[in-house]
């Protein structure tokens, strides 16, 4: 029986160490194991983007990552994007603009439009489909997702 | 998942060994967009080898004399977002960029998908048609072998056990030269191809005339294929030579042999063939003529 490994990583800015099993998921590690819940499961197989976080600043989805290699990495999660002095504005937006009906999509959806709204300040509406075509939402149509993620992008460029 | 250990080995020796201690029972990790996926349903290995701490591996470089060298666990957005891709090989930037989501681009990989070797994958045609040569470890050393022998059915490979993929070496691309690749899905993204197709040619000086071409097509077979009789029936024929183009559309549409899925039905795939060829050979002369 294979043992478990210990890993140093960091998670929304603190240092982190686990243990974990090699067949763990980085997903099943952050749910199961450090009770960060906010990381949703969907499918689980790559598809539908509710698992998203950001690894070195990328987005990935958490369910195709093995918690093995979260070693030397830094990891945000949903957790970790809004800041001491209240939500982020992609938070505020969504809340705003009713981007959200169920919500086991929305982390997913905040983590990916952060990803994309830290590289590029001013992205188009079909820029914002695009990148954000790797996140399934069942309840909204996406439209009210898009028009939160482009207030979201105007006011963080004022 | 069942269990199974986990190494991380820093050389290319160090894998090789792990390799052939592993009773060929390995699952070999770059992005493990296709590995992860494939273990949740059921596939079972002994030994998950992550090649991500060998340097060879995921070297991402490019030099005038030898060319551009990927490392075979170098993701997708590493490869489009390298300056010298955006600007000499633009046609791996239309490959890598159209894989999955955002999310797969940053894991994934075109050493996964060429070990994958899904008939359908995105990343071969291209990589064919630019001249490439596929890196390969084993126990006896290195060797290599060009990317359009590499694959030998679906979800078959070259790869004997004990070997893995180190790094696929793009030549520097000639004067004068371009390269494009396309696919049909029927959607905008996140979709597997119905067909695909690359081109690559070598202008003249004056850029009027094709002095070389290599058409490869994709998800039309068991494998992706070099058309042979596709770039010879455009080399020495003018740009603008449409007989010349329809010969080499022609002769995607006769190497093509499909099979009806519920991404589409043979005759549906024999003539996208057809026209993705047209539009890769048509996309490959314009790049051209702008270099």
């Amino acid at each position: 029986m294979p043992g478990k490994v210990h890993v140093t990583t960091t998670i929304n800015g603190e240092s982190v160490e686990f243990l974990c099993e090699p067949r763990q998921t980085i997903l099943e590690v952050l749910r199961d194991q450090l009770d960060l819940t906010g990381t949703k499961e969907g499918c689980s197989n790559g598809n539908c983007g509710a698992c998203s976080i950001l690894v070195d600043g990328e987005v990935i989805d958490s369910c195709l990552m093995m918690g093995v290699e979260a070693e030397g990495q830094e990891i945000i999660t949903i957790e970790g994007v809004a800041s001491a002095d209240g939500l982020h504005p992609l938070q505020q937006k969504f809340l705003e603009h009713a981007a959200l009906q169920c919500g086991i999509c929305t982390p997913g959806f905040i983590v990916a439009a952060k990803a994309l709204l830290d590289q590029e300040s001013d992205p188009s509406e079909e820029r914002i489909r695009l990148y954000l075509a790797g996140n399934l939402c069942r309840c909204t149509g996406y439209d009210k997702i898009v028009r939160a993620v482009q207030d979201a992008a105007s006011e963080m460029a004022e | 998942m069942n269990a199974f250990d986990y190494e991380a080995p820093q050389s290319v020796d160090e894998a090789i060994s792990l390799l052939s201690a592993g009773n060929g029972n390995v699952g070999i990790l770059a992005g493990g967009t296709d590995l992860i996926a494939q273990l949740k349903e059921g596939r079972k290995i002994d030994l998950m080898l992550d090649l991500k701490q060998i340097p060879e591996a995921t070297a991402l470089s490019f030099d005038e004399d030898s060319g551009l060298s990927i490392g075979a666990a170098t993701s997708c957005s590493k490869i489009y977002g390298y300056d010298v891709v955006q600007s000499r090989y633009p046609a791996l930037v239309d490959c890598t960029s159209l894989i999955g989501s955002i999310q797969i681009q940053n894991r994934g990989t075109v050493g996964g998908n060429f070990c994958n070797a899904s008939p359908a994958a995105d990343t071969p045609p291209a990589v064919i048609v630019l001249g490439s040569t596929c890196r390969i470890a084993g126990p006896n050393g290195m060797r290599e072998v060009a990317a359009e022998d590499f694959f030998t059915g679906p979800g078959q490979s070259v790869l004997q056990s004990g070997e893995f993929l180190v790094s696929i070496q793009v030549p520097t691309p000639a004067a004068n030269s371009g390269a494009f690749f396309l696919r049909f899905i029927p959607r905008n993204e996140m979709d597997i191809a119905v067909a695909n197709a690359a081109a690559s040619v070598v202008l003249d000086s004056e850029k009027t005339t094709i002095q070389e071409a290599r058409v490869a097509i994709g998800a039309v077979a068991p494998t992706p294929l070099l058309v042979a009789d596709a770039g010879a029936a455009l080399v020495g024929k003018a740009v603008d030579d449409e007989d010349a183009i329809e010969a080499a559309c022609a002769a995607s549409r006769a190497a093509a042999r499909p099979i009806s899925d519920m991404r589409g039905t043979i005759e549906q795939r024999i003539h996208l063939s057809g026209v993705l060829t047209r539009r890769a050979i048509q996309g490959a002369i314009q790049r051209a003529k702008e270099s």
